[in-house]
């Protein structure tokens, strides 16, 4: 039986067991006593829980058992006796015989697969039918044991909830399991990395210039400063310089004077604008910004504008910004209790002296969180830098002049087919572990920052 | 309604003074006399539009859109809803104290100086630092903070927050002091503190205070209003008002039938 026919099945069977447990539970009500622990749907939930949760235990296990066994068993046959011993032919060979024996009709390219393919074909249908068997037994088995327990006192309702909160707790672990994975595999590799070059080369040096080569040794090529210097010339200087006055502005606006009527057509608009995806916000720096900037670099008499330059990536990343750091500044506004304002008012402040003197000061502690947090997504902004930036590693001042971040690189040095073993690619997980740290560090400090500005409040 | 105030000067004057929230009316049709040397209390069962009625007085209820004033209120004969009146000076002119103290994340000092710094009060630091002392002093808070003045006002206690807000009120040198239940939030020893000041005060500010506690309204004024669904039942002198009200309603709730 198919995988999907199986699961099916096995919804069958579980609702089957909920109708049943549902009505045993029932009875206990119609016989007149008013002792029922658990409302009967609840007695339903734990039948079928229990009818389908070993089950699909059972299937995960066998899913990943029964491959082996049905190898195993092609290989005990006489007619496998005399494969090769070469391991790496062999499993060719079986892997072979086994999508012949899945989709019949494939031309063999090994004889020997043909042979085995009626083996294998065999093998799977047998386990088949025994995997198959075992899931219908283990269902049955466990509706039985919880339809017996159902009494009027058992307190099925605790069971099923506790069922729900463990459902919910792996729910919870699986993103902070898989960021766990990920970081282990980030540490690991920039380990190799850092084996080869040395840390203080690679955080301090100057020139970067990263050669397609497996020869470790030459660290005066991974000195990492001008992708940092990029990094943060492009995402905390000049975005930061466009979408902190225009965000806050829009936020005050939006907050103070708009009516409600435009707020509330505005403020879901600038919060779709902050979910467009990154590489349109890039085509518009590439084709747009980009070439107008270096005409206009080109007419004030800067000879040396390309058109690539920190600028029209830092701009348009900052106008991408704009609705995030607005809506955390909205929000932290709206957070000064209205008495503040009425305060102000009341004193014959007017309404710009009320937000300037009051509102402002008393919201910067949330305003300042919301900015790190905007840093710390523009540092580790891929696209726009990709297609605007530009790929030479310049230590530069001048936003005309081409520089590169460290996303860029990383982009760039994983890409194309080098040798995975090479200081090169290594270099890309070293680079992501440091924008890793560095944007973990601005979260944690923004969010205490908001934490301690929102109990300030309440 | 008694009218045997001619020898008193009226500071503010409303006629018919009707409050709407959208279509649903709040005030109906309130006249009432301010005047400078007596303490005026507005009491009422919750919801019976005293603090609303008060708020028109500076209108602070221009912060709520929906809301809409009909009717005539009078600072020393001039229309505060008149289009000629500016709201930034009135409500110079005539302060406001909360129901909940609310003074601004800022240092003391900074609260006090708040008002005469918008108004251009003072020209000087010195002067300045005089208008501080002074309105502290009259709050009577300055012996508690003299020696803190640069600590955040929202450190103080709950009590000393509503005298630092009363003091930051008295620092504009208004003419009228509108009081929103400023006691409400407070034990009683602070409350009793509160009102020692408004005695005090009373005579230099023409005072209107808020209150839904009786036993507050008899002991810090002289006159009392009495609020009920919306419109003002009873309006006399407080001695009269608790012995002998006029009205049935307002004997209700004075003793107790219901509020």
């Amino acid at each position: 039986m198919t995988g999907p026919a199986i699961l099916l099945l096995l919804l069958g069977l579980g609702l089957i067991s909920w109708i049943f447990g549902r009505a045993k539970a029932n009875r206990f009500i119609t016989a007149g006593s008013k002792n029922l622990n658990s409302l009967p749907n609840y007695h339903g939930w734990y039948t079928a829980l229990w009818a389908i949760v070993p089950a699909l235990i059972f299937i995960t296990i066998w899913s990943s058992v029964s491959p082996a066994l049905v190898t195993d068993s092609v290989l005990a046959n006489p007619a496998a006796a005399e494969l090769t011993d070469n391991g790496f032919k062999r499993g060719a060979i079986l892997s072979e015989a086994r999508s012949i024996a899945n989709n019949p009709g494939q031309k063999a390219f090994n004889p020997e697969a043909e042979q085995l393919a009626p083996l294998y074909a065999k093998a799977q249908s047998y386990y088949d039918i025994v995997g198959t068997l075992a899931v219908i037994l283990l269902c049955f088995a466990g509706a039985a044991y919880a339809f017996i327990r159902i009494r009027p006192d058992f307190r099925a309702r605790k069971r099923v909830e506790q069922v729900v909160m463990i459902v919910l707790l792996v729910a919870s672990l699986i993103a902070i399991v898989a960021t766990i994975g990920i970081v282990a595999s980030l540490i690991f590799e920039s380990a190799r990395f850092f084996g080869m070059i040395s840390p203080i080369d690679f955080f301090f040096g100057t020139e970067w210039n990263p050669k397609n080569t497996s020869v470790a040794g030459d660290g005066e090529d991974f000195g990492a400063i001008p992708l940092f210097w990029g990094t943060i010339f492009i995402g905390a200087i000049i975005a930061m310089v466009i979408a902190i006055p225009f965000g806050l502005m829009s936020a005050v606006y939006l907050t103070q004077y708009a009516r409600p009527s435009f707020r509330k057509w505005m403020k879901p608009i600038l919060e779709v604008l902050a979910g467009v995806p990154t590489v349109v916000y890039g085509y518009f720096a590439a084709l747009t910004v980009a070439p107008a900037l270096r005409d206009f670099a080109a007419a004030i008499g800067i000879s040396n504008a390309t058109s690539e330059s920190a600028l029209a990536a830092g701009l348009v990343m900052g106008v991408m910004i704009i609705p995030f750091v607005s809506s955390m500044a909205d929000d932290s506004i709206a957070a000064v209790p209205s008495s503040m304002r009425d305060g102000s008012l009341a004193m014959g402040a007017t309404k710009s002296e009320t937000i300037k003197k009051v509102l402002i000061p008393a919201a910067l502690p949330g305003v300042v969180g919301g900015v790190l947090l905007a840093v710390s997504r523009a540092i580790g902004e891929t696209m726009i830098v990709v297609m605007a930036a530009g790929l030479a590693a310049n230590l530069t001042a001048n936003p005309f002049a081409s520089v590169t971040t460290v996303t860029t690189q990383i982009v760039q040095l994983l890409t194309g087919d080098s040798d995975f073993n090479s200081p090169k690619v290594l270099a890309a997980f070293a680079l992501g572990l440091t924008l890793f740290i560095v944007t973990l560090l601005l979260n944690l400090v923004a969010l205490h920052i908001v934490k301690r500005y929102r109990e300030a409040y309440e | 309604m008694t009218t045997e105030t001619t020898t008193i000067t009226n500071k503010m004057t409303t006629r018919n003074v009707d409050v709407f929230y959208g279509e649903k009316q709040a005030i109906n049709g309130v006249s009432i006399d301010i005047d400078m040397e007596n303490v005026t209390a507005f009491i009422g069962p919750s919801g019976c539009g005293k603090s609303t009625f008060l708020r028109t007085m500076n209108r602070m209820n221009d912060t709520i859109p929906s809301c809409r004033v009909t009717g005539e209120i009078t600072l020393d004969g001039e229309d505060i809803y008149a289009p000629s009146m500016d709201v930034v000076q009135l409500r110079a002119r005539v302060g406001m104290v909360f129901q909940k103290p609310n003074p601004f994340p800022k240092s003391i000092y900074d609260n006090i100086a708040y008002g005469p710094r918008i108004h251009g009060l003072a020209s000087g630091k010195e002067e300045l630092d005089r208008i501080v002392e002074k309105s502290l002093q009259r709050a009577g808070l300055w012996a508690e903070v003299k020696d803190r003045l640069n600590e955040s006002g929202t450190a103080l206690s709950g009590g000393q927050q509503q005298r630092l807000c009363i003091a930051r009120a008295i620092a504009v040198d208004p003419e009228v002091i509108l009081m929103d239940e400023p006691c409400s939030a407070l034990d009683p020893i602070a409350t009793a503190k509160i009102e020692e000041l408004i005695h005090e005060l009373r005579g230099k500010y023409a005072i209107v205070i808020v209150t839904h506690n009786m036993q507050q309204a008899a002991r810090v004024s002289q006159r009392t209003a009495f609020f009920h669904l919306g419109t003002m039942v009873e309006y006399g002198d407080t001695s009269e008002m608790f012995t002998n009200p006029q009205e049935e309603r307002t004997r209700d709730y004075i003793t107790g039938r219901y509020g």
